[in-house]
């Protein structure tokens, strides 16, 4: 068994393990069952990092075998630089989910926890899925994991945003399912996604098979303006799901964008890319906007992923090395800071049972440790040098203004609604005199949120002070794909 | 003279037949109230059969027998096989339920499900018009008698009625058609109307005049609009345990008499059939998703999704033959797909109903949707049974209805026809249509209270078989690869003489 697939199966066999024996009687063995799991799921991800070489294109650690002879599907795993960091970063959020959800759900731990630990083995294998049939069924098994996520631990008007969540992601991915069959059998029989890169397609199929892929990862991502599921969805999930949504899941449709859309229908990705350089700009500048009048605060958080999610799209389709590996970074990097935006607003939600912005004010008088690391959190969230926040979007917009100016200057300004709307946030909630007596009354964060805060503070300003990790890993194959992406594929 | 082949041929439908007969006089010493002697023996004698007919499908020999009145080949065998293992699980689950019920006063149940089976087998082995028609006569006339077991009820006997009378209506429409062919091509035998037929020397008109009949009736068999109507009604007038008989096994003798009729039979009219199955998939996929959003009883709601999961089958055996070119790797692409659909439809629908017989007690159907809410909180295992037949329904991977869905699709697209892909989009977006209702369920089940909080309690087989079935649509959803295999290699055997 190879290192991806432990990475895969780790926590998926824990989860299943705490579904069929995990009972509410006995819950704190559950969640130690669970941290377990989540930690031997991580630990298994180091050594890829080791082992990860530098200075090729090529797929690592690759693992193949035969899975379904008939439509020759294989399960094929394998990593290169676009995807490597996705495999780590999600063990870690689920992590951090895993510790973060430890007294707040009370009910039914083991199918929360096997719930969560099933998705992030799920995910993963997104990530590192070769085969075009193998990545459908991880990307669309997720859906059952997150819909039961929101439905049962979710808040008052869970149902319809279940069934959102789902039914908007479905349409979308099954639009990409009739796209996987048509190049299945234009290939001559293959789902193999490298071999799909080097398929030749006519002008007219590379369009439609653009936008089927359009349709199943825009709606993941979310792009401007099939975004409308997400605030929604945010504002009902529990602190754990929205954390993994935003930190992860939404990576998902990104990722497709650079595996299947782009070099897979290169001429077409070209021709379009103004409408979705234009989406982009709409989701930086408009959904920023919207973010500033929120009331909800895990709404404007979810506006304010559509923004950042932006950026990362925005970078992909300026194709040039410093947009797509931005993009990627900011990837990252917001996987990182919506997890822990998401994950204080979960600490607030706890002791109050309120996401209104109103509801809050002075909370720096009764929890200064929480309210330290919220405006670390919120500085990187508005891209203050030396954050994570900073890195990609700095990137994306020297990219951006060596395409083309005006877009640079259109995506610069997302860093003034950005700190606008973080800022304002954080002096409502935060600053000033204690509002009322539920603020009042709070007690500041104990050992183990502490411990959640500090992984992801640390994981920021790393990110923030010292990118080049990241970059290293990157750099080979985004200049490999734009190479690809540069060649004509019409026959 | 019957030569020994012959025998060999219909070896385990006699052993079916004998038995039916000594569980019938056996059933008359026995005074269990859950008839547990019966039972075992049916069980048992299932079981050999089962096992016979496995042992016949994995040898892949095809062979005649009757002066080609039967045959015996792998496709047909291994679909008998299923069907016996489906009936075998419907009677697991639906003992305790008969038995709450006051049907199990007598053994009837028992022997006339054999008999049933019985009809299933004829049919699928049937090589000639006659044989088939006996084959489905007896499987509906056991059926009929089956809805109607429960005779103090009056929706089950308003059902049998209308089951009866809509059911000889469409073996009517079969057996007027099959005589046209007669006439027409003046031979029973399967393999000879082929001949005749692909002569070319038959008038077109004539036979065409005998498919739209054999079609109508095949498709009253089925279950697809617009000859529907008795589904919905008969699934939830008939006791669950009987409903679970009706929609599980003969769905896979249908499927049969399908192939045998349509390809073996008349495959050189197949560019006039594949038409006519068009517009039944397409109005089976728009009016079984449709209506079943509209539903709150849970049965008639599986009903209506039993429609459009039919229009899927359809689907996969229309795309067979392009442009009236018989091409031996897409004709096997096709009918495999919808086989593979029809035998994982029966997998999941016996696995939800089992669901639904164990929560029905003593007085109570459990049979609206409502009656499931909370049942994760009752009791996970089961709500995790139902949500995997559930998912699996609406197409979700990793669980075998996603690949069902998948080969039938991919069977369109393979086609290349404008019209067919146009079919195969069609067909997605009706598939979104139906995870809405489908996810219905799941959130009656997960989301909601319970209305009591009483567990659920079921006898030791019920949960072992319901426990493993539900495991099989996860197991056969990761590693989907060898029951697709088996069944592309039991059409290219079947098509191949």
């Amino acid at each position: 068994m190879g290192l991806l697939s432990l990475a895969i199966w780790t926590p998926i066999v824990f989860g299943v393990l705490l579904l069929a024996v995990g009972r509410d009687e006995h819950s704190r063995a559950v969640r130690w069952i669970a941290l377990i799991g989540a930690v031997i799921g991580l630990l298994v991800t180091l050594p890829l990092y080791d082992g990860f070489k530098l200075g090729t294109a090529a797929m690592q650690f690759v693992e193949k075998s035969t899975w379904i002879e008939r439509f020759n599907v294989h399960y094929h795993l394998g990593v290169d630089g676009l995807s490597f960091w996705f495999v780590p970063l999600t063990a870690f959020i689920t992590v951090i989910v895993v510790i973060a959800s430890w007294e707040s759900i009370t009910e039914r731990v083991n199918q929360y926890m096997g719930a969560f630990l099933i998705l992030s083995g799920l995910m993963i294998g997104v990530f590192c899925a070769l085969d075009g049939l193998l990545f459908y069924v991880f990307f669309e098994a997720t859906l059952i994991p997150m819909y039961l996520i929101i439905g049962i631990w979710g808040g008052p008007n869970k149902i319809y945003a279940a069934f959102k969540f789902f039914l908007y992601t479905l349409l979308g991915s099954l639009l990409m399912l009739v796209a996987l069959i048509f190049l299945y059998n234009q290939s001559g029989g293959s789902f193999d996604i490298a071999a799909w890169h080097q398929l030749p397609l006519s002008a007219t199929a590379q369009t439609l098979l653009f936008f089927a892929f359009f349709a199943a990862f825009a709606v993941k991502v979310p792009m401007w303006p099939v975004h409308t599921w997400l605030p929604d969805v945010h504002v009902e999930a529990p602190t754990g799901g929205s954390a993994v949504l935003a930190a992860i899941m939404l990576k998902l449709g990104a990722y497709g964008f650079l595996r299947f859309s782009m070099p897979i229908a290169p001429d077409a990705a070209r021709e379009w890319a103004w409408l979705m350089i234009a989406l982009s700009l709409v989701a930086v500048v408009y959904v920023g906007l919207v973010a500033m009048v929120q009331k909800d605060m895990k709404k404007l958080v979810a506006y304010s992923s559509v923004a950042h999610m932006g950026f990362v799209t925005l970078g992909f389709f300026i194709f040039n090395d410093l947009g797509v590996s931005g993009g990627l970074v900011q990837m990252i990097a917001h996987g990182f800071v919506s997890g822990a935006m998401f994950l204080s607003i979960g600490v607030l939600y706890d002791r109050v049972h309120s996401r209104e912005i109103a509801a809050y004010g002075g909370v720096v008088n009764t929890m200064p440790n929480f309210t330290a690391f919220a405006l670390l959190f919120a500085m990187a969230n508005c891209g203050l040098p030396g954050t994570a926040g900073f890195v990609g979007e700095w990137m994306v917009i020297l990219g951006a203004v060596k395409a083309n100016f005006w877009v640079g200057g259109a995506a610069a300004t997302a860093l003034i609604f950005g700190a606008a709307y973080t800022l304002w946030m954080f002096k409502r909630v935060y600053l000033g005199p204690v509002a009322n007596d539920h603020v009042k009354e709070l007690a500041d964060i104990n050992s183990r949120e502490f411990l959640v805060m500090s992984l992801l503070a640390i994981a920021v300003l790393a990110m923030g002070l010292y990118p080049r990790p990241f970059t290293d890993v990157m750099d080979t194959s985004v200049a490999e794909l734009l190479k690809h992406v540069a060649l004509s594929k019409l026959n | 003279m019957i030569d020994n082949i012959s025998w060999l041929a219909v070896y385990p439908e006699i052993v079916l037949l004998v038995m039916a007969c000594v569980i019938m006089l056996v059933d008359l010493g026995v005074h269990s109230p859950r008839r547990t002697g019966t039972y075992v023996l049916t069980m048992l004698t299932l079981a050999v059969v089962a096992v016979l007919q496995g042992m016949y499908a994995s040898s892949g020999n095809t062979f005649y027998g009757f002066g080609n009145m039967v045959v015996s080949d792998a496709m047909g065998n291994w679909l008998k096989c299923f069907a016996t293992v489906a009936m075998m699980v419907t009677l697991v689950y639906g003992r305790p339920y008969a038995a709450d019920r006051g049907m199990l006063r007598g053994g009837e149940m028992f022997t006339l499900s054999m008999l049933a089976l019985l009809g299933m087998s004829i049919m699928i082995s049937g090589n000639n018009f006659l044989v088939i028609y006996l084959g489905l006569e007896l499987l509906t006339l056991s059926s009929y008698t089956l809805v109607a077991l429960r005779r103090d009820n009056a929706t089950a006997t308003e059902a049998a009625m209308k089951y009866f009378v809509l059911g000889a209506m469409a073996s009517g429409f079969l057996l007027y058609g099959l005589s046209m062919l007669y006439g027409a091509t003046g031979s029973l035998d399967i393999g000879q109307v082929f001949k005749a037929v692909n002569s070319g020397q038959i008038r077109h008109q004539v036979l065409v005049f005998g498919l739209v009949f054999v079609v109508a009736g095949l498709a009253f068999k089925l279950g697809v609009v617009p000859f529907h109507m008795w589904i919905p009604d008969v699934y939830q007038g008939a006791p669950t345990a009987v409903t679970l008989m009706i929609g599980g096994a003969p769905k896979l003798a249908a499927f049969a008499i399908t192939i045998r009729l349509l390809v073996d039979g008349l495959l050189p009219l197949a560019i006039d059939w594949q038409q006519m199955l068009a517009v039944l998939a397409i109005g089976s996929l728009l009016v079984g998703n449709l209506a079943a959003i509209a539903q709150t009883n849970l049965k008639r709601m599986l009903a209506y999704s039993t429609i459009s999961q039919m229009g899927f089958v359809l689907l996969g055996l229309l795309s067979g033959v392009i442009h009236g070119n018989v091409d031996a790797a897409a004709v096997e692409n096709a009918y495999s797909s919808a086989m593979f659909y029809v035998v994982s439809y029966v997998l999941t629908t016996l696995a939800a109903f089992g669901v639904i017989l164990l929560l029905a007690r003593e007085g109570f159907e459990s049979e609206e949707i409502a009656d499931l809410a909370g049942l994760n909180q009752r009791s996970p295992l089961y709500a995790g049974v139902m949500a995997v037949c559930l998912f699996s329904m609406a197409g979700i991977p990793p669980l075998v209805g996603f690949y069902a869905k998948l080969s039938v699709l991919q069977a369109l697209v393979a086609s290349g026809q404008g019209l067919y892909i146009g079919l195969a989009v069609f067909a997605v977006v009706m598939s979104l249509i139906g995870a809405f209702y489908y996810l219905r369920v799941v959130k009656v089940m997960y989301f909601d209270a319970p209305l009591t909080a009483s567990s659920v309690s079921a006898p030791v087989d019920v949960r072992v078989v319901l426990t493993l079935n539900g495991a099989l649509v996860l197991v056969l959803g990761l590693l989907p690869g060898g029951l697709m295999a088996l069944c592309a290699d039991a059409i290219v055997r079947a098509l191949s003489t």
